[in-house]
Formats: C-alpha cells, structure tokens, sequence
C-alpha cells in the first residue's frame, strides 16, 4: 500500500515574537487606570478594528491580552487602557516615556458596529469594559449620522472611576450621544445615578427590533446586560458581548481561553449573546 | 501490498538506524528508559527493546519478558512522538534589554535537528494527523511544530500487540499504520522478519540502502493475519455515536462529581495525550544579566491556574476541569478540528494513578442518559 506523506508547509511566519513598540506618552485615567499610547519602532503601525486585542509584552515580565481602546478611524498612536491589577500590567503602566514594549497582534473579532447602520445602537459598558467599546463609540460619532439612537449606558464602582469623563460629556454634547451614568457607590458630591448598570436597560430609549447592543464588563453583568435586552426584544444575535479568558497565545494555540467549542481569542472575543447564552448558563464551562 | 514490499532481517534494524543517522537524523525509538518503554533518541539496534513486552491497565503498567525476541512488541510508548515535535519547554524568544529598550535576539525557530521516528504506532500516526490540523492546518500556524514536522522521516509499525488500555479501533484507526509513514513494518515470527511497506520516495530511498529481497505472497499474509488477530485483542472499546450531543447535553451530569471526587489533577493524562496540546509561557530572566527568554511549556486543563482570570479561576473545581478534558477531547474537538481529539491509544487510562478510565466514564455518561451501555473493558 503506498500513501503520499502530507507534510506541512514551509517557511511559516512565526506568530510569537513581538514588535516592538514606543511608548509616547502615559496618561493617568483613573487611580488604578492608565492608557498607554504607542508607536511603531521596527515597522509600520498595525491596522485594527473596534474590538480587537493584542498580547502587550513588558520585557522580561510577560504577556498579556489587552483590547485596543483608540481610535480605529483616524491614523494615529496605537491606545490601550489598562487597569494595574498585575505584574505585568503593573509593569506596562509603570514603564517611562520611551520604554520600549512588545505588541503582537491584532487578535480576535471585532464589533462590525457598521452592522448597526440605519438603526439604534446601545452600549452598555461595566468598569474597564468601557475601554474596548471606545473604539466601537468612536467609530459610530465619526459616522453619527448613519445611525438612529446612540445610547451608552456605562456602570463604575465610584465617580472617581469613571474613564474618559470628558469624551462621554463631549459625546452627549456634540454627537447626539445618550449617555447615562450609573455608579455602585455615590457617596461624596455624586448627584447622579446609583445602582447596576443593567437595571438602565429597560428604560433606555431604543427600538429594540432595530437595534445592536455592545456590551462588555464583568461576566456577570454582561449575562444579566443580556437578558434585559433580550427581555426588551433585541433578537439575541444582534447583542453582541466581550469575553475575557485566561490568554497565553493570542492565536488559538495555547488552549486556556476555551468555552467548549470557542476559542475566545480567534472565535472571539466578540461573540453573539445567542451563541453565548446556552455556554454562559452553565457554571465553570 | 504494492510490488515494492520487502523483507528485512533483524539484524537489518541496525543498518536502518546508522543509514537515518547518516542522513543527518536523530532516530527516536522505543527504548527502555526508567522502567517504561518511551520514545527516545538511539544509537543502534542494541537501544531497542528486544524481547520486552508490556502490561498495561487501568493505574498499572509493568515491563515483562517475552520468549519469542520481538522487538516492537508493545503497546503505545509513554511519551510518544509529541514530546519530540512539540516539546514540552522550549525557547519561544530571547532578548536583551537595554536601558528601557530591548531588542529580540533569538526566536528558536532555526534550531531545529531533524528526526527519524522508528516504531512508531497507527494511534501515533493518527494524533499526528490531528496535531497537523490543530498547530499546522489553521490560520495562525505554530512555526515551530511546523519545522519539526516537515523534517521528519516516519518508519511506523504494526502494533501486533495491543494492551489492555487499547482501543483505536473504536476511534476509527487499526494496529496497521495506514498513512503519513516514510515506511511502515510489521514483525514476524517463525522467522522473525519484518515486512516494509514504502509509503513515500524518501522512504523506498532510504529502504535501497538496507538488505532487503521482495516480499512474497505469504508473506504479505501473514501481515493480514498479524493485523486481524491485533485487532481482536483490543483490551477496551468507546461507543463514539452522538458522542458530541451526548457530552454537550451532559454537562451537569453527576458523573462529573463523581469523577471528579477521584481525579488527583495530576496532569498525567494530559502530559501522555498525544494530542492534547494546551501550552502556557515562562518568562526567565537571569539575575544580574540583561538577557530574558521566554519559554513555551505544556500546560493542563486540570490545573487551577489554567483559566485564571483577574478576580480567581474560572474552574475551580475538579468536575469542571475533568469535564473541560472530556468534553474538549470527545465533543468540542469535533466542532472544532472536525474529528474526534481521542485515538484510543489507551495512554491517559494506563498513566492515571487512580485508574480514571475515559471509556468507562463515557459509558456511565451514556447510562446515565438512559441509553444502554456499550464501551469500557471486554
């Protein structure tokens, strides 16, 4: 019996190894929330889509997954915003002007927000889950026009935690966005709304048969975020969620990122809540 | 049995090995190391395991004394071939800082030596051929895997003696190696022989260089006949129908309690798979130096840490971890690899310390479904 030997292909690119990267500037969100801004050093600089992410490398550290947070419309430095709970990130937002960082990437699907031309759009954002829809909320008031209703409902623990405070005014200002901001903890001056975000889903004013819904936050949150706009009427495809996983590769190489058949950082991480809602519902998949 | 079939004596093993060896390989091979047959690299013929067979069951494995000389008669090898083409550490990139700079110095991905496999199983094949689909046949490509793989030169052979943990024919292979091979052998008795099927231009190259004649038609029987009565002697079997539908609808089955009472999450399993394939990254920097590498190492899914997210583990108990193994390797990898992630090799059930055996545990999954039971041990 002969058979033919199918030997893989040659001279395949090698997906691990960084670029490397500039560190421009640093700015300082929130007490525990930093956006680093950066430029090529060894090329040109990466294209992205809203939603995507990269493994961000702090030499000698490591490597983690990080959405990009800047503006996918406008050529410009590359933006993440990142929260110092790690090492690694620790050792990202600590790095001086200059430093130089490792970027691979991008990963992963986008928002496809053009998906929510000629209707309404809600975003609902929890904690750092803010930072991977910027893009997606840049992307539509570059575009204000081509869409209905803009709602963004965004959740923080304190007032002191709220990202991009003067972006989310200049949108409802300028951009015909609705913004509404709820936060956990409203003691201090805070005179606005206390409580989950989620529990602004029924109120929003939005037509649920002609809207998408982006949503990204704690896992929790964007589960019960779901079902309120399931509940409303959204058709369970057009709510869209980011999913956080455990990241060594970026690539669907590594294997921890995986929910039963998805690779959340090549199937994912945005995924369709109708796809998602019979995984999510079931504990520690 | 094409025209090109031959015979080789015994003693033509040792030819084979020195004329791979001159063609620049390192020859992995059975050979026994610390009281198991594993794959290794060797030297000669005197590396092999003549005349040692194998025990395998659930928990338990025993090397014994076989009387008839046979060299390849074993069950699969622990490790087998992953640990060569996918190694369990290796060099992902090094660099050197300097000041807040660093520039990388060195990705791996040219030190790669290539490798002869000799003795190698068709469970072995088989999960080399998912491993191609799962690190080479996909968007982003493991480079490394893929150098390795492209030079390798693959002399498999016959398993004509299955052991007790066995069950590839339940998950669609056979002892008979049936492709992917360079050449492929099959050991005979009364005389001991080996009959060489050429599977490829390389390996009828290779082969010319070895004293061989034409095998004839009795020959070609006898290997029929070595193949028909290795596949009878299966020690297990897995029912695979519906097996996806069936896992998917299980995953809040108490079985998963109860094995996960037992499971020690020692990794074994995941380490002897031959396809598992999950990896997670080391970063080393050496004091006092301006060098730091990181480093790919095999990982499991029935760590803690696996899926540690900010805020803790997403599985943090052993059920939801040895369902993630099962449901991945038996379900999941159909949906996403379209094939089952099992080639019934029988290792993960031979390795477990507590004898967790797949089979039995599909079986019970199945019962607990109200479908009869059919798989576990004959």
């Amino acid at each position: 019996m002969t058979t033919t030997l199918d030997r893989p292909g040659h001279s395949v690119r090698d997906h691990m190894t960084p670029s490397r990267y500039r560190i421009s500037r640093t700015r300082q969100d929130t007490r525990d929330t930093f956006t680093v801004v950066l430029e090529p050093v060894d090329g040109p600089m990466l294209h992205y889509k809203a939603g995507q992410f990269t493994m961000l490398d702090a030499f000698g550290v490591g490597e983690v997954p990080i959405s990009i947070s800047g503006d996918p419309t406008r050529p410009g430095p590359l933006e993440h915003t990142i929260r110092d709970v790690g090492a690694v990130t620790h050792a990202l937002i600590a790095a001086p002007r200059g430093a130089v960082l490792g970027v691979r990437g991008p990963y992963g699907t986008s928002w496809d927000v053009a998906d929510g031309e000629g209707g309404d759009v809600v975003v609902v954002a929890g904690g750092i889950g803010l930072a991977p829809l910027r893009p997606a909320l840049m992307e539509i008031v570059a575009h204000r026009e081509r869409y209905g209703r803009v709602v963004l409902l965004y959740g923080a623990r304190t007032p002191e935690d709220i990202l991009f405070g003067d972006e989310l005014r200049s949108w409802a200002r300028d951009r015909g966005v609705v913004v509404e901001v709820t936060v956990d903890n409203g003691q201090h001056a805070w005179r606005g709304k206390v409580g989950l975000v989620t529990n602004l889903v029924p109120r929003a004013g939005f037509d649920p048969h002609a809207t998408l819904a982006l949503v990204c936050g704690p896992e929790v949150m964007m589960r019960s975020a779901a079902q309120a706009l399931v509940a409303r009427g959204v058709p369970g495809d057009r709510v869209r969620l980011s999913l956080e996983r455990s990241m060594k590769c970026g690539v669907g190489l590594c294997g921890h990122c995986q929910i039963r058949e998805l690779f959340a950082c090549v199937d994912g991480p945005v995924l369709g809540y109708d796809r998602l809602a019979p995984l999510l519902s079931i504990r520690e998949l | 049995m094409a025209d090109d079939t031959r015979i080789m004596l015994p003693q033509g093993l040792d030819r084979l090995i020195e004329v791979l060896e001159g063609r620049g390989y390192a020859v992995v091979a059975p050979t026994v190391r610390t009281g198991a047959v594993s794959l290794a690299e060797v030297h000669g013929a005197d590396d092999l395991p003549w005349g040692v067979g194998d025990e395998q069951e659930a928990g338990r494995y025993r090397l014994t004394e076989r009387d008839d000389g046979k060299v390849f008669a074993q069950a699969a090898a622990a490790p087998g071939m992953k640990a060569t083409l996918f190694p369990p550490d290796e060099l992902i990139w090094r660099g050197r800082r300097s000041g807040s700079q660093f520039e990388v110095t060195d990705t791996g991905v040219d030190h790669v030596r290539p490798t002869a496999f000799l003795g190698v199983r068709g469970c072995d094949l088989r999960a080399l051929a998912q491993h191609d689909r799962v690190l080479a046949g996909r968007a982003f490509p493991d480079a490394r895997y893929v150098r390795r793989r492209e030079g390798a030169f693959i002399a498999a052979v016959t398993c004509t003696d299955p052991g007790g943990t066995c069950f590839c024919t339940s998950m669609g292979g056979g002892p008979h190696p049936e492709s992917d091979y360079d050449l492929a052998l099959t050991e005979l008795s009364d005389p001991h022989r080996f009959v060489v099927e050429v599977g490829t231009d390389l390996g009828a190259e290779v082969l010319a260089e070895v004293d061989t004649v034409p095998a004839t038609a009795d020959d070609e029987a006898a290997v029929t006949t070595a193949v028909a009565e290795a596949t009878m002697r299966m020690g297990r079997t897995m029912d695979t129908d519906g097996l996806r539908d069936l896992l998917y609808a299980a995953a809040e089955s108490p079985v998963w309690d109860d094995v996960g009472n037992r499971c020690l999450t020692c990794m074994n399993c995941t380490m002897v798979c031959p396809t598992c394939f999950c990896t997670t990254v080391q970063d080393v920097s050496v004091l006092g130096s301006a060098d730091a590498e990181r480093r790919r190492v095999w990982d499991s899914c029935f760590s803690e840490e696996f899926a540690h997210i900010h805020g803790g583990s997403l599985r943090t108990e052993v059920r939801s971890r040895y369902r993630q193994w099962l449901t991945h390797k038996l379900a999941a990898w159909q949906d996403q690899f379209d094939a089952l992630g099992c080639v019934g090799c029988g290792r993960c059930i031979t390795w477990c310390p507590v004898g967790i055996d797949l089979t039995a545990e599909v079986a019970k999954i199945r019962a607990s479904a109200g479908i009869p039971v059919a798989g576990g041990m004959r």
